[in-house]
C-alpha cells in the first residue's frame, strides 16, 4: 500500500486525472476550480501528462471542446464551478444526449447575485436534470477515488454517459488533506485505454447530432433515461472493483450510525464530516440519531434511500441550495418524493443552510436536529426552515 | 456568363461527399457552395457543423447527406468543437491510438453562427492556432429561423427583424466585416469566395485546408427564400456581388492581401440590389449612399492589396485565370 501524503485536494484531484491518462483537457479558470486546472496545465507543460491542454476562452467552449474531443474518441476532462457551470449548461445536455463519456469535476460554489465565491450547492442543483451521472464527495480521498472511478463509469459500454464529480469549493478544494494515491499499475488495469464505440473517423463515417423529428425524439430521450438509470449497476460494480485495489468502498447512500436510529439527518458534500462528529456527540449524550450521506445524486438511489430510512421516525434533510418560490431545498423535495409511496415512512423535515459558504458548526447541526425533531412533533407552517438566517 | 451555371458542373469533378436528396430550398446558394467546397476537400475530413440551415437540411434522423464523419452540437460553439476534435487527433495520434494520419478538421457555420453568436468561440479557436479550416456560408440573415437580421445583413436589407416601416428602411447597420476580423487574428490564411466563381472557391478551400494552422474562408451564399429573388439567378447574383464590389474576392496569406481578380471598373450596385426583394424599397439616395460606401471599402481593400496584387500578377494563379475566362 502506498503512503498517505498531505496534499491540497485540488492538486490531488489533478494528479488523479493524470493517473487516468486523459488525451484532452479543455478548461477555463474560475474560482475555486483554478488549482485543479493550473496543476493540470503544469503537468502537461512539464511532460508529466501526455495530453492536449486547450486553454479555451469560456466554459461554454470548454465543454464544447470536450464534446469534439470525446466524439473523436479521446479521453476527456474538464473542471469548473458556479457561473462557469451555468454558462456550460446547454452544452451539458448535449454531452449526455450524444452519449459522450466526458469527466468533469465541479468545485461547488454559490451562484450570483450577489457574487459569492464560496461554497453551496446551487450550481450543483442547476445541472440536476442534464442527464449526467453525478457523484458527490465529502473529502479529498473521496474526490481522488471518484475522479478515477468517473472515467471508468463514463466509458463503460453499458453507460457511455458523462460523469460529474462534485466537491465543495474551498472547504475541499483548498484544504490540505491526507491522501492515499492508488498504484499507477493498478489504475492502468482498472482503467484501460478508452475506445469509444463509434468515434468521428474518416475510415468509418458517422453522423452525430442529427436533428430528431417528433417520431424519434421520445425514443431517444427514453433510451437516455434507461441508460442513466441502468448506470447505477455499473457505478456499484466500479466502486466494488475499486475497493479491491484501494480498500475503500463507496455506496450511493452512505450510512453513519444510522441503523435503527429513530432520527436521521441527511447531508451532501463536505458538511457530512462535521455532521458525523456532531452525531457522535449527540449519541454520546443519549440521542437516538444517525446520519445519511448521499454519495450518488444521479441516478437517484431510490432503493438504497428507502431501505436506509426504514426504521426512522424523523428524517431531517439539510440542503445547501434553495429552489426559489418552491418547496425549499431540492434534496429534501426529492427525498420526500422518493418516500411518498411507502406505507411506513419517516416524517421529512427540510432545512436550508450553509448558503454562500456560511459554516454550519457542530452546535449548528445539533440545533438543526433539535429543531427538526420539534417540527416533526408539532408540525410547521412552512415547507422548510432556513437555518441561521437573520431576518 | 449566363451559361456559366450550365457548363460549370461539367468541368468540376463529379465525386463529392455531400449526397443529394437533402431538403434545402430550391435555388439554395449555400447548398451549392457546400457542394463546391466539399468537392475540394476530399475524403480525409471531419466536419463540425453549427446549427443552421445546412445542419437542418442535411440531417434529419434517420437520414444524412454527409458521407464524411460529421458532428453537429450547438449553434455558437462549432469552432470550439473543432478545436476539441483537432486536439483529440493530435493527442491520440501521438499516443499511438488508431486514428487516420493527416485528418483535416473543417468547421462550417452560417453568418449568425459565425459573426454573431459564435464569434467568441471562433476568435478563441483562431487565436489558439488550431489546425483547422473554418468556412462561413454567409446568407446574410438568420434564414433557418425565417430571415431575421444578423450582423452580416447588409445595410438597407429588409428582414423580419429589420423590417421596412414608416421609421425604418430595413437593416440599420453596415455589414460586419468578418473576413477582416478573422485576418486580425494573424492567422495564416483568410479568403472570401463566391459560388459564382466555382474554381476560385474550390482553389481557396483546397488551399485553406492544406494550410497548417487556422484558415478562414467567408463564402457568399445567396438565399432566394430570404432575399426574395428568383431561384434561377443565384449564380448571377454570386457574380454580380463581386463585379459590383459589394463582396470582393480576395485572400490574406500570412498577412498579405491579394485580390483574386482584377476589376478595371465596378458595376453599379444598383444592378445587384434591384434583383432582390429585400432591397426593392431602397430610394435612389440610399442606393447612392450604399454605392459610396462600397467604393470606399473597395478602395481601402485595394490599398491593402497593393503589394500582393503586383506579386500575383507575376505569378498569375491558375484559379484566377480560369475565373476570368
Amino acid at each position: 500500500m502506498t503512503q498517505r501524503v498531505g496534499v491540497e485536494v485540488s492538486i490531488a484531484v489533478a494528479d488523479a486525472v493524470r493517473m487516468a491518462n486523459p488525451d484532452v483537457v479543455a478548461a477555463y479558470p474560475i474560482t475555486p476550480q483554478t488549482h485543479i486546472v493550473e496543476h493540470l496545465a503544469e503537468l502537461v507543460a512539464n511532460g508529466e501528462m501526455d495530453a492536449e491542454y486547450i486553454p479555451v476562452e469560456s466554459e461554454h467552449s470548454a465543454m464544447s471542446a470536450c464534446l469534439g474531443a470525446a466524439a473523436a474518441g479521446a479521453r476527456t476532462f474538464t473542471a469548473t464551478a458556479s457561473q462557469g457551470l451555468a454558462l456550460m449548461n446547454e452544452v451539458l445536455y448535449v454531452a449526455s444526449g450524444m452519449r459522450l463519456p466526458i469527466v468533469m469535476v465541479v468545485a461547488n460554489r454559490a451562484l450570483s447575485a450577489p457574487l459569492s465565491i464560496w461554497c453551496d450547492h446551487s450550481d450543483l442543483m442547476s445541472v440536476r436534470d442534464t442527464g449526467w451521472v453525478q457523484i458527490i464527495v465529502e473529502n479529498g480521498q473521496q474526490a481522488v477515488d471518484n475522479t478515477l472511478c468517473a472515467f471508468r463509469i463514463a466509458e463503460d459500454r453499458r453507460v457511455l454517459l458523462p460523469v460529474i464529480v462534485h466537491l465543495d469549493g474551498f472547504n475541499l478544494t483548498h484544504v490540505i488533506e491526507p491522501i492515499v494515491f492508488p498504484e499507477q499499475a493498478d489504475i492502468d488495469k482498472f482503467l484501460p485505454v478508452s475506445s469509444y464505440p463509434l468515434p468521428l473517423n474518416p475510415d468509418k463515417p458517422v453522423a452525430m447530432g442529427s436533428f430528431a423529428p417528433p417520431f424519434i425524439f421520445t425514443e431517444a430521450k427514453w433510451a437516455q433515461e434507461v441508460a442513466l438509470k441502468n448506470s447505477k449497476g455499473v457505478v456499484l460494480e466500479c466502486w466494488s472493483d475499486f475497493s479491491k485495489i484501494s480498500g475503500r468502498g463507496y455506496s450511493p447512500v452512505e450510512k453513519y450510525k444510522s441503523d435503527g436510529a429513530k432520527v436521521l439527518l441527511t447531508t451532501m458534500g463536505s458538511i457530512g464530516e462535521t455532521a458525523s462528529v456532531a452525531i457522535d456527540r449527540m449519541r454520546a449524550a443519549g440521542k437516538d440519531v444517525g446520519l445519511l450521506k448521499l454519495r450518488l445524486w444521479r441516478p437517484f438511489p431510490f432503493d438504497e434511500l428507502r431501505v436506509a430510512v426504514k426504521d426512522a421516525d424523523v428524517l431531517i434533510v439539510l440542503d445547501r441550495d434553495l429552489s426559489f418560490g418552491g418547496p425549499g431545498g431540492v434534496l429534501a423535495s426529492e427525498v420526500k418524493a422518493a418516500l411518498y409511496s411507502l406505507e411506513r415512512k419517516p416524517k421529512v423535515v427540510g432545512f436550508v443552510g450553509g448558503l454562500g459558504g456560511r459554516d454550519i458548526t457542530m452546535d449548528g447541526f445539533e440545533d438543526i436536529v433539535n429543531k427538526g425533531m420539534e417540527i416533526a412533533r408539532k408540525g410547521s407552517q412552512h415547507e422548510y426552515e432556513i437555518y441561521g438566517v437573520r431576518e | 456568363m449566363e451559361n456559366y451555371a450550365v457548363y460549370v458542373p461539367r468541368l468540376v469533378k463529379k465525386k463529392e461527399k455531400f449526397a443529394p436528396g437533402h431538403r434545402a430550398c430550391i435555388g439554395c446558394g449555400e447548398a451549392l457552395a457546400i457542394r463546391l467546397a466539399f468537392k475540394a476537400l476530399g475524403n480525409n475530413v471531419i466536419v463540425a457543423n453549427a446549427t443552421g440551415c445546412a445542419e437542418i437540411f442535411t440531417s434529419q434522423l434517420p437520414y444524412t447527406s454527409w458521407q464524411l464523419p460529421w458532428i453537429h452540437t450547438l449553434f455558437e460553439n462549432t469552432a470550439a468543437v473543432a478545436s476539441g476534435i483537432e486536439a483529440a487527433y493530435k493527442a491520440m495520434g501521438r499516443k499511438g491510438k488508431a486514428v487516420p494520419p493527416d485528418t483535416k478538421v473543417v468547421a462550417i457555420a452560417g453568418d449568425g453562427g459565425t459573426s454573431d453568436i459564435g464569434l467568441q468561440a471562433l476568435s478563441g479557436a483562431l487565436e489558439r492556432g488550431h489546425n483547422f479550416l473554418y468556412i462561413c456560408f454567409d446568407n446574410e440573415a438568420y434564414q433557418n429561423t425565417g430571415n431575421q437580421r444578423s450582423s452580416a445583413t447588409p445595410f438597407g436589407a429588409a428582414t423580419t427583424t429589420s423590417p421596412l416601416g414608416k421609421k425604418s428602411i430595413g437593416q440599420f447597420s453596415w455589414k460586419k466585416n468578418m473576413p477582416e476580423i478573422a485576418a486580425a487574428h494573424n492567422i495564416p490564411y483568410v479568403a472570401t469566395a463566391s459560388p459564382g466563381y466555382p474554381f476560385d472557391l474550390m482553389d481557396k478551400v483546397a488551399k485553406g485546408v492544406a494550410t497548417p494552422g487556422p484558415a478562414y474562408i467567408h463564402v457568399y451564399s445567396p438565399c432566394p427564400t430570404g432575399w426574395r429573388c428568383p431561384t434561377d439567378i443565384v449564380v448571377k447574383l454570386s457574380r454580380l456581388v463581386v463585379e459590383t464590389g459589394v463582396f470582393p474576392l480576395y485572400e490574406v496569406e500570412n498577412g498579405r492581401y491579394k485580390m483574386s481578380m482584377e476589376l478595371p471598373q465596378l458595376r453599379p450596385v444598383k444592378d445587384y440590389l434591384k434583383l432582390q426583394g429585400r432591397f426593392r424599397h431602397l430610394s435612389d439616395d440610399t442606393i447612392k449612399m450604399i454605392q459610396e460606401r462600397v467604393e470606399l471599402d473597395y478602395r481601402k481593400l485595394l490599398e491593402k492589396a497593393k503589394d500582393g496584387s503586383k506579386r500575383s500578377k507575376r505569378k498569375s494563379s491558375p484559379g484566377t485565370a480560369k475565373v476570368s475566362a
